[in-house]
């Protein structure tokens, strides 16, 4: 099934999704698993798993470590598919690849869809790829039957959404505010206007995500978005609370 | 040839190399960025000021110096060298650096960002924001921090905030990466000051612009002074901005082109920093755009190293990238071993004292000069000079009194905490 397709399935039954993400191999593949139970106990619809890059520039300091700690204990791209494989396979939530551009540029943009595609994936997120340089890979993509998840941002102009809602295939990522990845956003009208910008540009899904970390700014998401994108926040809190803080914070969530 | 004349759709790629590989939210930014170059370019007014300002605040044009002595001793070629390390803040970095800060009033903009290295690029990005009244940030890996102590001094008392990235290697590239972080969340105030000519386009070729004033100068110099062009030049490359700089006076005439990389420890030792000269590069895509970088099977970087901090970089501009496919430029590596003994030759015999990045040029010339017939001629970019390098060069030389001094500060410092 489609990720578009997927994402109206759920929506009949809750009125915003969650879509959380981990780093592949940070704290390691056996931690992974055990927040992957706990996010799919908790009803979670979508997950990122984010590919170890050495350069990840448009993260923040919690994510940079773990890209730089998961690289340090030897995780390999094959690695990650595997995972992704054994991770789409036994949990009801949908899987998308996320990484840096690098990753998919030196398997070969060919073997990269093949590989997502086999592993379960519905779709990727490379936030280093403009649209301007993806025309090869979104075809390839559509011939597969995965999709590249666009982002749109408080930048972006109204001229360049135009153009990046056409490109748009599955779920859009609206990026909630500036920065990198981690710090906190300030939920609230900006964003709900950038919504509103964005959804005037495209029929995809609509997900926000950046700094979202309580169900006060999933509350206020609700009716504009359909998916809100838990990232930093999440990691934060296995890191401090392991398991039963991760299991009270994804339930307090999905409230 | 104009390497700058892109064809329709290409904007920005030099052969398969250049781009634009930002995240979406930093597009305007750099469309923003590429409109206000282009006018600047196209205008004359603009690159006059730029003269001007060069000429008035550090010394411009820098002058060339034919080495007789080290002419002599080694029996070929005729060396001169460009003096950029006679450039205020002592490296050709201030010329990119005045050129984008005279941008960076039209953007409109009042704070600035820069990553630097062995601490040139940073000192220069301070010196200019402390004269134009902008607000500076520098940020630079930890170790690079820890090597080059008497660049962080100059930056900081120059009112620039030195922050030091504890991330990856702690090196350029992490402070690059850092920049990136920065800027997008800063953008709307913030110019980011990249040092070098690598980068998203529109930055290899604005770095190259600015940094075409050496190679402007030294045609018209060489031509006057030695009454023609030299047969070859030399330049080092970190990025490659010094190297661009001289070799576009000469890239249209019968003259061979140069480039000498990091070799650290020699080929084979992955403990080096030569993308092209030798075969341990691919092509890849990282901060920001796509050439040769030093990196694994699977696209991550590996790590790098020169004795020479600001050729320890994994990437190369792109626009080398392309003049090495295309034979028209030529790459060789200097060691760091090669580096110290050109450097006490240099010393001894003509008194200069290069920095340790441009030591690699002098590493190149002098190997090829003795296989050269006394009647052809050389030049050398010397891009910048040595006493940022004292520590090192002290350490390396392994010098008694230098570390006595040492000792002695340390035990006064130490005295006065107590
Ligand atoms: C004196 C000097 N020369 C050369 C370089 C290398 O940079 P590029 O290749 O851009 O000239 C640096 C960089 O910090 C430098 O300080």
């Amino acid at each position: 099934m489609g990720l578009q397709r997927f994402i109206a399935e759920r929506k009949q039954s809750k009125d915003i999704l969650l879509m959380a993400h981990v780093v592949c191999g940070y704290p390691s593949f056996e931690e992974n698993l055990q927040e992957l139970e706990i996010m799919a106990e908790a009803g979670v619809d979508l997950v990122e798993l984010q590919f170890p890059f050495s350069e990840p520039s448009a993260d923040g300091p919690l994510f940079v470590l773990a890209n730089e700690q998961s690289l340090k204990s030897g995780t390999t791209v094959d690695q990650c598919f595997e995972f992704m494989k054994l991770v789409s396979g036994r949990f009801p939530f949908k899987v998308l690849m996320m990484g840096y551009y690098n990753t998919a540029f030196k398997m070969g943009e060919e073997a990269f869809v093949k590989r997502v595609k086999e592993s379960g994936g519905v779709g990727y997120i490379l936030p280093d790829l403009p649209i301007e340089e993806s025309p090869k890979l979104h075809r390839l993509s559509e011939e597969a039957g995965i999709e590249p998840i666009i982002l749109m941002t408080p930048t972006t102009s109204d001229r360049r959404l135009a153009k990046l809602g056409e490109a748009s295939r599955g779920l859009v990522y609206v990026v909630a505010r500036k920065g990198v990845t981690g710090s906190k956003t300030q939920m609230g009208d900006d964003v709900l206007a950038l919504i509103e910008r964005c959804r005037g540009h495209t029929d995809v899904p609509l997900g926000v995500g950046f700094g979202i970390s309580s169900k006060a700014d999933i509350d206020v998401l609700r009716g504009h978005a359909d998916v809100a994108i838990v990232g930093t926040a999440a990691l934060k809190i296995w890191q401090e609370g392991g398991a039963p803080a991760l299991r009270k914070f994804f339930t307090e969530l999905m409230a | 040839m104009d390497i700058f004349d892109f064809s329709e759709g290409r904007e920005g790629y030099y052969g398969e190399y250049g781009g634009v590989f930002l995240p979406e939210i930093l597009q305007a930014t750099i469309e923003e960025l590429l409109v206000c170059f282009r006018e600047c370019k196209a205008d004359p007014k603009f690159w006059q000021d730029y003269v001007a300002l060069l000429q008035n605040y550090s010394g411009r044009p820098t002058p060339i110096t034919h080495l007789e002595n080290l002419s002599r001793k080694l029996g070929g070629a005729q060396i001169y060298v460009k003096r950029d390390d006679l450039n205020h803040t002592g490296s050709h970095k201030i010329n990119n650096v005045m050129g984008q800060g005279l941008l960076c009033q039209r953007l409109g903009k009042s704070k600035v960002i820069a990553e630097t290295g062995a601490g040139q690029h940073g000192f220069a990005t301070a010196t200019m924001a402390a004269k134009f009244g902008f607000e500076c940030k520098i940020y630079m890996g930890a170790v690079d921090v820890a090597r080059q102590r008497p660049n962080v001094f100059w930056m900081e008392n120059l009112g620039a905030q030195v922050i030091a990235v504890e991330d990856g290697q702690k090196t350029l590239k992490d402070a690059v990466n850092e920049c990136m972080r920065d800027w997008v969340t800063n953008m709307a105030d913030t110019h980011y000051i990249l040092g070098t000519a690598c980068g998203p386009h529109p930055f290899p070729e604005m770095v190259s612009w600015f940094q075409s004033i050496i190679g402007l100068e030294a045609r018209e110099q060489m031509l006057k002074q030695a009454g023609r062009l030299p047969d070859r030049v030399y330049a080092c490359v970190g990025g490659g901005s010094n190297a661009m700089g001289i070799f576009q006076g000469f890239i249209d005439d019968d003259v061979e082109l140069i480039g000498s990389e990091g070799g650290g420890h020699g080929v084979g030792s992955y403990m080096h920093s030569s993308r092209l000269a030798y075969d341990d590069a691919t092509v890849g895509v990282a901060q920001g755009y796509k050439t040769y970088f030093l990196q694994n099977d699977e696209g991550n970087m590996n790590e790098t190293h020169s004795v020479a901090a600001g050729l320890d970089y994994i990437g190369v501009n792109p626009i080398f990238a392309h003049l090495h496919d295309q034979g028209k430029v030529r790459f060789e590596a200097a060691t760091d071993v090669e580096v110290k003994e050109a450097l006490k030759l240099t010393m001894r015999t003509e008194g200069l004292i290069p920095a340790l990045e441009s030591t690699h040029a002098f590493v190149t010339a002098i190997k090829e000069a003795p296989t050269m017939g006394k009647d052809q001629i050389i030049l050398i970019n010397q891009s910048g000079r040595g006493d940022k390098d004292i520590f090192t060069i002290a350490d390396a030389l392994d010098d008694a009194k230098w570390k006595s001094f040492i000792g002695g500060k340390a035990d006064q410092y130490r005295a006065e905490n107590n």
